[in-house]
């Protein structure tokens, strides 16, 4: 059984779809990274785990529960948590108080989960007063992967969150997302910068059009000549 | 200085008495807009009603007969918001929740919002006719006058005590809110979910009970606006709906969305008006004897006449945009 278990979703966001049948499973061990073109539906996959989207058909199954037509305030208290692409920090709020939001669910006392993020994220710790529409992009990300991780969640979900970083800031999220790992949050994460990402993937997955083209591990997608020619530049 | 304390009395007391009740009144707009995107027009209307269901706990209280010190229309004013917080959550829920549930756009709900105005104002005709009531019908309005001890001044400071409480009450107001907004956790969430309402939703803050909290807010501010207003003047079915558009000004002069800019807008507009139909010719007239003798001071000198007091909130209003398109501070988009 695992963590997370898509079973051939149809989901769009009006009448017609733009997942054609998508189906992936993820353990809490697991890193799960998604890549493939634009369109393929990648962001779409995330939003209708996220309960964002119209699920038209198939089954979302997260942690044993049926959670396909549940939405976002019923799936945080359970143990999923999501970091937006844009748009993905309180902008008029300070550091502390996006951080604070982010455990705006738990009704327990806060204080160790905050220290354990302002100790993976020290650049933080020093801004915590500021508003985080003041940061720069990366740390932007930041706050929005410490606001993400307050909820103490069972899988994390990204949306590209290298993207428009530059490559130091997308070397530290992504050495931050294998040490959440390590800590026994599964991942699940769209990325741009396939070849990066696929290297400490567990599970790789490869969409186009909606639905699944390769599955494997990172290093096994990373091998395939088919993948490198048609969805990683060669 | 006896003309500087006229001043005073006309323009200071005049304008923080006007603004307080703007600001209280833009809060509500406000906090409406940035959580729920849409321009309540109704919110002068619930003024009134607030300000009626006062004056209807007053005549209870009156008729058992018992003395306060205080008026008692203030003294029933904690109450009535009470009453005021659940009518306005009762109105979402009647009016604009289930226009929301079906995905309404914000023009929608503002003309649903007008159609509350006019049943809000036609059921206070109903029940109590279009007359104009005092609070002040079984017991005097205390004027506080405050003797200077200079020299040569005989004039006053003179307020009276609705105006003071008015002023005191809308301090704490203010003081209460910036503490809920900042320190509570539902404050914190509500302006996480006016910054940015996918994100709010995307981290589990629940929106419904968000949204409730704000009806309860806006509907108890704009009762205490209201009766103090009713309490300041008199009380009549159109007294808010008068000023429900320089209350909108306010709130977009302070970027909208922004609690503490409705506050400083609110302020802003009642000075502004206050100011502009004040007799600046008073101020001349000691100096009579220094100014050049062609100079002859007119009897009055106001910039407008106070007929025309509103369209003072709307030239600042149009200048604002034009300059600052989001308000003094940075309001929410539209």
């Amino acid at each position: 059984m695992s963590l997370i278990d898509l079973k051939d979703i149809k989901a769009g966001y009006g009448a017609t779809p733009i997942l054609n049948g998508v189906n992936m499973a993820i353990d809490a061990s697991d890193i799960g990274v998604i890549v493939g073109p634009n369109g393929a539906g990648k962001s779409t996959t995330l939003k209708a785990i996220f309960g964002l989207l119209n699920v038209m058909d198939g089954t979302i199954t997260f942690d044993g529960r049926d959670t396909t037509r549940l939405e976002a305030d019923r799936l945080v208290p359970m143990g999923l948590s999501f970091v937006p692409q844009e748009h993905n920090v309180f902008t008029s709020m300070t550091v502390h108080e996006n951080l604070e939001m982010g455990a705006f669910i738990r009704r327990d006392d806060i204080s160790g989960t905050l220290d354990e993020v302002y100790e993976m994220f020290p650049d933080l710790k020093a801004k915590r007063r500021q508003p985080a529409g003041e940061l720069s992009g990366g740390q932007r990300q930041m706050v929005a992967m410490g606001r993400a991780l307050m909820s103490k969640p069972k899988l994390l979900m990204l949306d590209e969150p290298s993207a428009g970083l530059s490559p130091r800031y997308m070397m530290e999220i992504f050495e931050q997302v294998v040490k959440i790992n390590a800590a026994g949050v599964g991942i699940l994460m769209v990325e741009q910068n396939a070849r990066q990402a696929l290297a400490f993937a567990t599970k790789g997955f490869v969409l186009a059009n909606g639905q699944n083209r390769f599955t494997g591990t990172g290093q096994e997608l990373l091998d395939d000549p088919d993948v490198a020619k048609s969805f990683l530049g060669g | 200085m006896n003309d500087l304390i006229f001043f005073f009395n006309q323009a200071i007391i005049g304008g923080v008495v006007l603004g307080s009740i703007y600001a209280l009144g833009a809060v509500g707009v406000t906090l409406i807009f940035g959580i729920l995107r849409f321009a309540h027009f109704a919110h002068g209307d619930m003024m009134t009603l607030g300000g009626f269901i006062s004056f209807v706990l007053a005549g209870i209280v009156a008729g058992l007969g018992i003395a306060f010190p205080l008026p008692i229309g203030f003294i029933v004013v904690p109450f009535a918001m009470l009453i005021a917080a659940g009518l306005a959550l009762g109105i979402d829920k009647g009016f604009y929740a289930p226009l929301r549930a079906r995905g309404a756009k914000p023009v929608t709900l503002l003309i649903a919002s007008i159609g509350v105005t006019m049943m809000i104002q036609g059921l206070i005709r109903l029940f109590f006719g279009v007359g104009t009531y005092s609070f002040f019908d079984t017991q005097p309005k205390v004027l506080h006058r405050i003797e200077l001890p200079f020299e040569g001044v005989t004039r006053p400071i003179s307020f009276s005590e609705p105006q003071l409480l008015l002023v005191i009450s809308t301090i704490i107001a203010v003081v209460a809110l910036h503490y809920f907004l900042t320190r509570s956790r539902l404050g914190k969430g509500m302006r996480a979910m006016a910054d940015n309402p996918d994100l709010a939703k995307v981290s589990g803050i629940n929106t419904k009970l968000v949204v409730r909290v704000t009806w309860i807010i806006a509907g108890a501010l704009a009762c205490l606006a209201g009766t103090m207003l009713a309490l300041d003047v008199s009380l009549k079915p159109d007294l808010a709906f008068n000023i429900v558009l320089p209350i909108f000004a306010a709130a977009i002069l302070g970027g909208l969305g922004h609690a503490y800019g409705a506050i400083a807008g609110g302020f802003v507009l009642g000075f502004a008006e206050t100011l502009a139909v004040f007799n600046w010719s008073v101020l001349l007239r000691p100096f009579r004897d220094n100014l050049p003798e062609w100079f002859e001071i007119p009897n009055t000198l106001s910039l407008v006449q106070s007929e025309y007091k509103l369209t003072v909130a709307f030239v600042i209003l149009v200048v604002v945009l034009l300059v600052r398109p989001t308000g003094i501070f940075k309001g929410a988009s539209t």
